[in-house]
């Protein structure tokens, strides 16, 4: 998927025939690099410009952040304003992101192998009624927004409202209809031969799937990982509805209540932005094809 | 062969995803038509019958989100479709910085939701935001985009579909690049030029990214929420609120109840409007 996006040139075909004259081709060089600049002014009016207005007022003081302009700040006041952010409310900022973080890895990795479970079987028995209806469940969980109010009553019933393990368990039960998609589409792409062999081999459906089909998996479990790592660092809804508390904040409900305590301190406010923008940043620096490949492949089976 | 089957692929398998999924998911969504007809504070219920739903669209300050909801998801869906398309085919012609300009469309995409809404809320503020100084340097005066009841949806809308196009175009892009060359190659032939190439084989070709896309906006913007709660909160007023937006108010004002009508309302939209849409998007697609 990711060869097919990066390497295109669908117009190709349609350049140049012998017959061209060699101004017609000047004309065409010229129309492209016109095309190519304008593009370029555009999309950095329109993307750059709000990245650049975050950092620069990341920057001032106070009282020039307040003007909320896009003026060269008269000083810097970098360290001072990220430690402000960083030490803010008991290190708040800091505590946020170590729960983001352990609520991220820790619900990734459930979710990794109960879906890429799920997603093998569910492939390997397409067309059975009972998976037919299991796949239209899970395809629901797709389209469906959860039911908040009896989601909390259920979780409360458990005792696990307000705690770690509850919201874990919210992410991964949200995200495993894409997650399960994913794996499905890839299982699809593995030979039953390879089931087989290891049947006739002695192995059992436990030892085919744990040492020989999910290490095959290899490849869609990044792409899940990375998607849903983004996913949930950044979700806001499912944290500020089922882990609510001061103690239990993650990232983005930093973030907005940050909104309403710096109303007067929009420097603080946007040095916070940038801090949290960082980690999908990195990922993306690194995994930028994946992810896209991931989305499209994600969109187009779903 | 069925019996090596049963024991290889056994259900087990789906044993933890299915107990977390029913537990976590299918479970509360069961429940929520039970509780939508409750008046409801967590350990005490007490049967009402439709009155929620009946409060739901006789009070306007309600029912005007069922109204936003939909213009809402129809704009930014209509948006992306419309730009993803035109984004899409640019990116895959022969230009220049190609690579660059794909990553910065995509980019906004991977960020906080709430960081953007509140990004853009202050360069929409009214007096001195970035948007009205602009301009007013060139002699407009520029309006309250947040404040004005009449634009105010529209302006997050704006900002949603800026956070949002860069899914839609490399789902386009994915789309544009698998038709064949040949294509193009024997359009040329017979005398065709760009525009041509993009009416009659782009635009028809794509059509399954498209509906792929018409269908994720589409659901996605009925169930929005993050965005329109930080910058406007639903406000002025409540010109701005969502069906979304309403069931955390509700939910935080106490009435459970209400909340959980709320979420089968959503529920129900969904399933009204998009199982359909999407089986008809499917059928057209076949018939191409």
């Amino acid at each position: 998927m990711s060869k097919g996006i990066s390497s295109n040139h669908m117009i190709k075909g349609i350049r140049g025939s012998r017959s061209e004259r060699a101004d017609g081709r000047l004309s065409k060089r010229v129309r492209k690099i016109t095309m190519g600049i304008v593009a370029l002014i555009l999309s950095t009016l329109i993307f750059w410009i709000p990245f650049y207005f975050v950092i620069i007022n990341s920057l001032k003081n106070q009282a020039e952040s307040a003007d909320m302009s896009m003026a060269w700040p008269s000083s810097f006041h970098f360290l001072d304003n990220y430690k402000a952010v960083l030490t803010a409310s008991d290190y708040m900022l800091i505590r946020a992101f170590i729960n983001s973080t352990l609520l991220t890895v820790l619900s990734i990795s459930i979710l990794v192998i109960v879906a890429a479970m799920a997603g093998f079987v569910l492939q390997r028995r397409e067309g059975g009624r009972t998976s037919s209806f299991i796949n239209f469940l899970v395809l629901a969980g797709l389209m469906i927004p959860p039911a908040i109010v009896p989601t909390i009553w259920v979780l409360d019933s458990i005792g696990l409202f307000k705690t770690l393990a509850g919201i874990m368990l919210i992410e991964v039960a949200l995200h495993f209809p894409f997650a399960a998609i994913l794996y499905k589409a890839f299982v699809a792409t593995l030979p039953r031969e390879v089931d087989e062999s290891a049947l006739i081999d002695g192995c059992g459906g436990g030892r085919l799937f744990l040492s020989i089909i999910f290490p095959l998996l290899k490849p869609v479990t990044s792409t899940v990982i990375v998607l849903t790592s983004i996913n949930v660092f950044n979700d806001f809804v499912n944290p500020l509805y089922f882990f609510p508390g001061a103690d239990n904040a993650t990232i983005q409900l930093t973030l907005y209540n940050f909104m309403s305590r710096f109303t007067t301190s929009w420097n603080l406010l946007f040095a916070d932005i940038v801090l949290i923008s960082i980690p999908p940043l990195i990922l993306f620096i690194f995994f930028n094809k994946k992810i896209v490949a991931g989305m499209t492949a994600g969109a187009v089976k779903g | 062969m069925t019996k090596t089957k049963m024991r290889t692929y056994s259900y087990f398998f789906l044993l933890p995803a299915g107990i977390i999924y029913f537990v976590f998911y299918l479970l509360p969504t069961i429940l929520s038509f039970f509780f939508s007809m409750t008046r409801w504070t967590l350990t005490k219920w007490t049967y009402i019958g439709f009155e929620n739903y009946a409060t739901f669209f006789s009070e306007t300050s309600l029912s005007i989100g069922f109204r936003n909801t939909l213009v809402y998801a129809v704009v930014t869906c209509g948006l992306k479709v419309v730009l993803g398309l035109l984004l899409g085919a640019f990116l895959t012609s022969r230009i220049l910085f190609k690579n660059y300009l794909r990553s910065v469309i995509f980019f906004p995409t991977l960020l906080s939701t709430i960081a953007v809404g509140i990004a853009f809320s202050t360069m929409m503020h009214p007096s001195h935001g970035m948007f009205n100084t602009v301009l007013a340097s060139l002699g407009i005066t520029g309006p309250d985009w947040l404040g004005n009841t009449k634009i105010a949806l529209l302006s997050v809308a704006m900002v949603d579909v800026w956070k949002g196009v860069g899914v839609a175009t490399v789902i386009y892009i994915a789309g544009i690049s698998a038709i064949p060359q040949e294509y193009y190659e024997a359009l040329k032939i017979d005398g065709g030029n760009n525009y041509s190439a993009f009416w009659n084989i782009t635009l028809p070709l794509s059509r399954p990214a498209m509906n792929s896309v018409i269908i994720l906006a589409f659901i996605g913007g009925l169930r929005s929420f993050d965005l329109i709660w930080a910058m406007t909160k639903g406000g002025p007023g409540f010109t701005t609120d969502l069906i979304a937006s309403i069931i955390y108010k509700q939910y935080q004002a106490g009435f459970y109840g209400l909340a959980t009508a709320g979420n089968v309302i959503l529920f129900i939209a969904v399933s009204v409007l998009a199982f359909p849409l999407y089986k008809f998007l499917t059928k057209s697609e076949v018939n191409l």
